[in-house]
């Protein structure tokens, strides 16, 4: 197939990592002017791809062609000189250099051997306000949002000469919708000027938005190209998961299902806490048996709250009783013994400890629970590994294998397994879903359910409204550091997002 | 998961490195020094260069197994020297026979006597590098001062807590009992030896046994993660520290037992240097994460059977320091990424990488 609006051919990608054949003979081609979605579930092999196309892994096998001429792309630096781009799913900036410095770097104009500082500026306020942002540059970027640091490795993977193929992997999941709406502004208008944009989300909503064609991955293999208005979305999801949509469904049916038992025993109980400067004084009841959903925009307090209540932060007025004892001591150690787990919501900082194993993950804080000198003998240790990688279906060769390995979801059900293994009381998921594929969601979210019906109180926290919805009992709705109102039973997105807005 | 062939995991292995350089150093003694591995019997004692080397070793042998923990919670411990001195100093002026008399007269000084108990002045000894640990440890943990700046602190002043102790005089030790730790023998094995398996023992099954080793681990990798799985963080890098501390204690009875004397100056002089090299030559990173205890101690073992090669080769102490330079050049580039890979390809040549991340 010859196609002169074809930009990037790849063609029979191989590339196998020991235990593992994260790509087999994978077809991709993106054509001038289009934006097209990489889909697949976690480990699908959408990064390793991607990996390749920027050479930051070289393949087995497989040819790259770039505009119909073959190339071997053996570095990120080549492949940046090749006009290809990228900002990845994690922020991989310097948060303590200037904007400026971040858009700028390794590229900083130059004058008499020195650097160019207003030029240096100068550009990168032009960068950023291709992107339509206007902020003071020379400011730290630990000084802004996470919103504005993803916007500003945009501008930088933007800020390179003649871009020609931009990659955008999972640029949204720390977006809110206007911030998202305002991406896809900018990628319709690069789109326009003939740049090529492969767009990695787990966000259905925002293929359908923007996407031109889809391709999807499934366990390394390649599934297929299509046209996104001759996909429908339950055929997509079904290709992604290669399975049915039961699963879906009996996650909407589960909850009606045990809402009837959620009058339990109160097991947590907050009476005006609060942190100056970080939350306001909240009352909050969590009962034995229920999901407390937390819905509100990013920086609302949401995980203000969750560090409150699991002692990463102590409180400066207000009480907190668990099972009906006040707290005096606030650490994640005292919580622990108390049976508060949080399942933080910066995965890989606050999270995995990448150069452990699976095993040892999994132990990690039921072993911090035994203390020094209780020793979790191995053969014990690897029994719960194992048991748990199967009820949570972490795809992985071997209990040995390193973290870091894994793919965003299964990393994230290593930690959920961390902490389900030492049976809590309270448990605060903070984002769990974030950056995860749909297959996992589901599990995730199927997962949740089941440890309520166990008895377990979950406070669950979401960016995703329908998410929140769905497996909550209450919703807790927050704005600007302040519970703004909790409502049980029946409410509809709307409202929750008028509450969340302010202007209900 | 296929295991990967034989050959390859041995060089893939962690002590790979350590037990081939110990190994080439040894063969070229084989071929240019054929009398280093000579190993005679005098009253009883086995002499030889083998001999000095693991008793010469002995303290930074020991030093290593402390710096690894630290290193390992992904700090670093530049103190340790001084920590010697200050616990040497510590030692001398508890012997000395004067302690406590108003009566100082040269004959005293030079008695073989002490007036406090050797078990006293031990454990003196070891409290007192234990206590400089909980310092450092403390500045590092609590205070949150980057453990090099923390540590510098103590070694800037260590050795001058060390003068402070001797009132500024270099000790001389007259007390017999107390040369033991240095000079004397079990079994025909110099005594330092079986104090560093002992030391050596006890720390493997303190962290191999116990959850300890992990927490530390964990700790090094990612302290953030690590407090919010419910560990103290904090604890476990004081308790590092510390234990490096006592670590160097017990290096400074042996050393100032070796030499019969209390040197604030002297005492330890560079051995934070060698240690560091010692743990990183022993597969240690030190970004900190996963260590090897014995593999800091093939470390420290390379380092003197180096050292003592080139005396035996009849290298001048003056140009000793240039062939350590040579080395550690030698080694921190076996070390580096790009030459592993390299060799990596030589070995397979069908060239996969491991520990690629998808």
């Amino acid at each position: 197939m010859t196609d002169d609006r074809e930009l990037v051919a790849m063609r029979g990608i191989t590339k196998a990592f020991p235990g593992v054949v994260a790509l087999e003979d994978i077809t991709f081609s993106l054509r001038k002017g289009e934006i097209h979605a990489l889909m697949g579930e976690n480990g699908a092999g959408k990064s390793t791809l991607i990996k390749v196309l920027t050479g930051v892994e070289h393949p087995d096998r497989g040819t790259i062609a770039l505009e119909g001429k073959q190339v071997q792309v053996r570095s990120p630096q080549q492949s940046q000189a090749l006009g290809i781009s990228t900002v990845y799913q994690e922020v991989n900036l310097c948060t303590n250099l200037s904007v400026a410095e971040n858009i700028m770097l390794g590229r900083e104009p130059r004058r008499l051997g020195s650097i160019h500082w207003k030029k240096l500026n100068a550009l990168a306020e032009q960068a950023l306000g291709r992107l339509g942002i206007d902020l003071d540059v020379t400011q730290p970027l630990e000084n802004y949002s996470v919103a504005i640091q993803q916007m500003v490795a945009i501008a930088r993977a933007l800020a390179i000469l003649a871009v020609r193929v931009l990659i955008l992997d999972e640029p949204t999941s720390s977006l809110d919708m206007q911030e998202t709406a305002r991406l896809f502004d900018v990628m319709r208008k690069l789109k326009g000027e003939g740049i090529g944009i492969i767009f990695i989300t787990h966000f259905l909503d925002q293929v359908y938005q923007v996407a031109d064609r889809i391709t999807v991955l499934r366990n390394g293999k390649y599934i297929g190209t299509y046209d996104t208005a001759s996909l429908s979305r339950v055929e997509l999801v079904a290709t992604m998961l290669g399975r049915n949509l039961s699963d879906l469904h009996a996650v909407a049916q589960a909850k009606v299902e045990i809402a009837p038992k959620a009058a339990h025993a109160c097991v947590a109980e907050a009476k005006g806490l609060g942190l100056k400067g970080s939350l306001a004084a909240i009352d909050l009841s969590l009962n034995a048996g229920e999901v407390v959903g937390v819905a509100g925009l990013l920086g609302s307090g949401r995980t203000e709250l969750a560090r409150l209540i699991f002692g990463v932060d102590a409180p400066d007025s207000g009480s907190l009783s668990i099972d009906g004892q006040k707290v005096e001591r606030f650490s994640p150690h005292e919580s622990l013994k108390r049976g508060i787990a949080l399942c933080p919501e910066d995965r890989k900082a606050e999270g995995i400890v990448g150069e452990l194993s699976i095993r040892e993950n999994i132990i990690l804080a039921l072993q911090a629970r035994y203390g020094w000198f209780k020793v979790l003998n191995t053969q014990k240790q690897y029994e719960i590994a194992a048991q748990y990688i199967k009820l949570l279906g972490i795809r992985t060769p071997s209990p040995d294998q390193l973290v870091k390995n894994l793919s965003g979801g299964n990393q994230q059900k290593v930690i959920l397994a961390r902490w389900i293994v030492t049976q809590p009381h309270v448990l605060i998921l903070d984002e769990p879903t974030r950056g995860i594929d749909v297959g996992a969601k589901v599990e995730i979210q199927k997962l949740v359910l089941d440890l309520v019906k166990e008895g377990m109180a979950i406070i669950f926290i979401s960016s995703e409204l329908e998410e929140v919805l769905r497996i909550s009992q209450r919703i807790l709705v927050m704005r600007d550091r302040k519970k703004v109102a909790e409502y049980a039973g029946d409410v509809n997105d709307q409202t929750i997002m008028h509450t969340m807005a302010g202007d209900l | 998961m296929n295991a990967p062939p034989p050959l390859k995991r041995i060089r893939e292995s962690r002590l790979f490195w350590p037990l081939a350089a110990l190994f080439i150093i040894l063969l070229f003694d084989a071929i240019f020094v054929p009398s280093f591995f000579k190993i005679g019997v005098q009253d009883g004692h086995l002499y030889g260069n083998l001999i000095d080397v693991v008793n010469n070793g002995a303290p930074l042998m020991l030093v290593a197994i402390g710096m690894t923990m630290v290193i390992a919670t992904g700090g670093v411990d530049l103190s340790v020297g001084a920590v010697i001195a200050i616990s040497a100093a510590m030692g001398a002026v508890l012997i000395n026979p004067a302690l406590g008399d108003r009566l100082i007269t040269n004959d005293i000084l030079t008695k073989d006597a002490t007036n406090t108990p050797l078990v006293i002045i031990v454990i003196a000894n070891l409290l007192a590098g234990t206590l400089c640990g909980l310092w450092n440890g403390m500045l590092v943990s609590r205070a949150r001062i980057q453990p090099m700046v923390a540590t510098l602190i103590l070694m800037v002043a260590g050795r001058g807590i060390a003068q402070l102790i001797t009132n500024g005089q270099i000790m001389t030790i007259y007390y017999t009992p107390y040369f033991w730790f240095g000079n004397g023998f079990i079994l025909g094995l110099p005594v330092s030896v079986y104090i560093v398996a002992l030391v050596f023992i006890v720390a493997s099954l303190i962290v191999r046994r116990t959850p300890i080793g992990l927490f530390v681990e964990a700790v090094g990798i990612n302290p953030k993660a690590t407090f919010y799985a419910g560990i103290s963080e904090k604890n476990i890098k004081l308790m590092a520290y510390a234990f490096c501390g006592f670590c160097s204690a017990i290096a400074g009875l042996i050393l100032s037992s070796y030499v019969h004397s209390a040197d604030g100056n002297n005492n330890g002089l560079n051995y934070e240097l060698d240690a560091i090299l010692a743990v990183v030559m022993g597969g240690t990173l030190m970004s900190g994460g996963r260590f090897s205890l014995f593999g800091s101690i093939i470390g420290a073992l390379v380092i003197w059977t180096f050292t003592l090669s080139m005396y035996a080769l009849g290298v001048p102490d003056k140009a000793l320091l240039a062939g350590r330079a040579v080395l550690v050049l030698i080694v921190i580039l076996l070390y580096s990424d790009q030459s592993r890979r390299l060799l990596s390809r030589l070995f397979d040549r069908k060239g996969a990488r491991h520990g690629a991340t998808h």
